[in-house]
């Protein structure tokens, strides 16, 4: 039996958005994901202590503040300082298409924007995880 | 969800509830519907619709439910004549970057025949930071424009006589500073408090329960609330100290019925704060004002502005005494629903936005703002600012709507529907009052649960296909649409923390320290804090430097992660 898929759900910084955190945190929820959410209001330090210390398989980080070209490459650099690069870090919010490309290119894993259906986020997650890549074996 | 089918929600419970024993067994609706053909014959509020409405479905009693227009209890609007005597005030939120750039979309905007200001604050000033302060790297000026000291509030409104614009202000958590900052910027123009119209949102209740911008917890945010609705009513008789909103409630996820309820609730808590300050009901009840959310369903959007008032007149008159029509009088502020509006064919959203004006303006609406078709990609562009705006002048110019005074009156389906509405708000109200009020009950966190319910469902509901959002889960169109979004310059950020520091580097010291000294002595009292706030500004202390007495004082509010 393979173990659950562990993800933090993270607001970073300022942005009070929360809405869309919680429908897909709920949605992982019901898809079989163990879900850790940290509330509002996170910097980057906390969101990343937190991935360590709950040895999480993926990140999803939520923001709609405009703020994700300062907050993604913060995380993911805090993450490899801290040696987890075999965790995802994923997320999605108001992020225009070109900035979605170039955190991409920074190693970010895929981005989702507004109308995106929660299976699609969990489906991503399944296929990018090391957890969900040993479930699939 | 999978046990949402088995269960009663709290939401059908309430329905439930405002329908009387008569009413069917609960989750049958769930049942008709996975069997059902993919629409839901619902309003978005889940208020089952059927295909024909007759004088059979309108209760007796509606000439009184109604009355007349400008009369108690004003379900036909506010005034005897409407929209003929004066149309809405078309009021196009506005804010970003710095204080300049700001400034010279409030110049074109209302060169383009806006009649009000509208200002958007980015999240720093919302959350009472200054731009150097940790928590706002990466924020400054994204979301809207950056205020850290008097000094920027002056280049804001450069240029604009402050007796001759109306401003509305949204800010919360500090918005005693901006107030302030405002009335400051008005004496250095020669202008008295008094001459000064506008709004300050200033509702605490709400960012508890859904926009989730705060400094401090619920019981001191809601005190200096009161403080400016009482400051306000002896020094600014046109000023709306306060707009009681459930545009954000909405947003986060409630339903209609939700939105009126809670923000209804909201209302009287603030009433009741008032009172138990001593505060007689028609001092202030006049001044307070209301921010409804506009969606996409037509019939229900139009009821719930017309339950919104009958219920409000009721409880001003009957609940709490209130003698003045004035105090009677739900005067709103209405926005079209930016949640509504999709990413996917972003030119779509042109067509959402004009539905959902006219329904505001159908409504009885006092002030509208229309959303631009790019707000789910970035902050508007100047073009589709523009087509926001004109989109309201068409239907105040073009369609012939403004002619007639609450023209849907007498529908039987619309009737039906606005007393239903008044019912099953009335109901959560009710709940809400048995738990003590509005400011226990968002401790307990039981508006937050159902609005993240209502959220969940509704998006399921999308997912599998009961409900139809164009472009999105249906009508989807492979080649991408593009259209130009609307890029902040990142060096706005280091331009504002220069400023900042240069102001803190050039005030008089000693006259800021005192000022300092004074407000954090009137924190410890139960003083009205509006005045040592205003000496503050006048000092150029920083909204930073003011918001950190605050959370000394008061502490520092973390909600309890839960979803």
């Amino acid at each position: 039996m393979a173990r659950k898929i562990r993800v933090l759900v993270a607001k970073a910084g300022l942005d009070g958005h929360d809405r869309g955190a919680k429908v897909v945190a709920s949605a992982m929820r019901d898809a079989g994901f163990e879900v850790i959410y940290t509330g509002l209001h996170q910097t980057p330090e906390m969101i990343v202590q937190a991935a360590v210390q709950e040895d999480v398989d993926a990140v999803a980080l939520s923001i709609l503040s405009g703020a994700h070209m300062t907050l993604f490459p913060r995380v993911l650099t805090l993450m490899r300082e801290k040696g987890i690069t075999d965790v995802l870090l994923t997320g999605g919010g108001i992020i225009p298409k070109e900035d979605m490309a170039a955190l991409r290119a920074m190693g970010v894993g895929d981005l989702f924007g507004p109308g995106t259906p929660t299976t699609a986020i969990v489906d991503y997650i399944r296929s990018a995880t090391r957890a969900g890549a040993e479930a699939a074996r | 969800m999978a046990n949402a089918a088995r269960t009663e929600t709290e939401a059908q419970r309430v329905k439930r509830e405002a329908q009387g024993p008569a009413a069917g067994k609960p989750g049958a609706a769930e049942n008709e519907s996975s069997t059902a053909p993919p629409q839901l014959f619902e309003t978005l509020s889940g208020i089952p619709v059927k295909a024909l409405y007759t004088s059979e479905d309108v209760k007796p009693g509606l000439a009184e439910r109604l009355g007349e227009p400008g009369k108690f209890p004003f379900t036909r609007g506010l005034h005897t004549e409407m929209y003929r005597a004066r149309l809405w005030t078309m009021r196009q939120f506005a804010g970003f970057g710095s204080a300049e750039h700001t400034n010279q979309r409030f110049h074109y905007l209302l060169a383009q025949g806006m009649t009000g200001l509208s200002t958007a604050f980015d999240m720093p000033t919302l959350m009472g930071y200054d731009p150097d302060h940790a928590m706002s790297l990466g924020e400054v000026g994204r979301e809207g424009v950056a205020i850290s000291s008097l000094e920027d509030m002056e280049i804001l409104f450069r240029g604009i006589p402050l007796d001759q614009v109306t401003t509305s202000m949204t800010i919360n958590a500090p918005a005693v500073v901006l107030l302030a900052m405002y009335v400051a910027v008005a004496e250095k123009q020669g202008i008295p408090p008094e001459k000064l119209g506008g709004t300050v949102q200033a509702d605490m209740l709400k960012e508890f329960i859904a926009q989730k911008e705060w400094i401090c917890p619920p019981r001191p945010s809601v005190k200096i609330c009161v403080d400016m609705i009482e400051w306000c009513a002896q020094h600014m008789p046109k000023w709306n100290s306060i707009s009681i909103s459930g545009y954000h409630i909405r947003e986060a996820g409630a339903t209609a019925v939700q939105e009126l309820a809670f923000t209804i609730a909201d209302g009287i808590g603030y009433v009741e704060e008032c009172r138990k300050r001593g505060m007689d009901v028609d001092e202030f009840a006049p001044r307070l004002s209301f921010f409804w959310d506009v969606h996409n369903d037509f019939f229900e959007e139009i009821a719930k502005f017309r339950a919104g008032r009958r219920i409000w007149a009721k409880l001003m008159r009957d609940r709490f005494g209130a003698k003045n029509p004035k105090s009677w009088m739900l005067r709103t502020h209405a926005q079209t629903a930016g949640v509504s509006l999709t990413a996917q064919q972003p030119l779509n959203n042109v067509a959402r936005v004009a539905i959902q004006a006219l329904a505001a303006v159908l409504g009885g609406t006092q002030s509208l703002h229309t959303n631009s078709m790019d707000e789910t990609l970035a902050l508007p562009t100047e073009e589709a600012a523009t087509v926001a705006l004109r989109t309201q002048q068409i239907i105040a110019y073009e369609t012939g709507v403004t002619n007639v005074v609450d023209p849907f009156a007498g529908s039987y389906f619309l009737e039906a529907l606005t007393d239903r509405m008044e019912e099953e708000a009335t109901a959560y109200i009710r709940r809400i009052d048995e738990m003590g009020g509005i400011i226990q009950a968002v401790e307990r966190g039981y508006p937050q649960k159902e609005i993240a319910d209502s959220a969940y469902r509704f998006q399921m509901q999308v997912e599998q296909g009961q409900r139809t959002i164009v472009g999105v889960n249906r009508f989807g169109g492979d080649e991408e649409i593009s259209i130009p979004v609307l890029k902040i310059d990142p060096d706005i950020e280091r331009r504002q923390i220069e400023r900042v520091r240069a102001v803190r580097a050039r005030r008089d010291a000693a006259r800021w320290e005192k000022t300092i000294a004074a407000l954090r002595d009137a924190c410890m009292s139960d003083r009205n804090l509006v005045p040592y706030v205003l000496d503050a500004v006048r000092a150029y202390a920083t909204l930073g430097e003011i918001s950190d007495v605050f959370r000394e004082a008061y502490g520092v509010y973390r909600e309890p992660a839960v979803f």
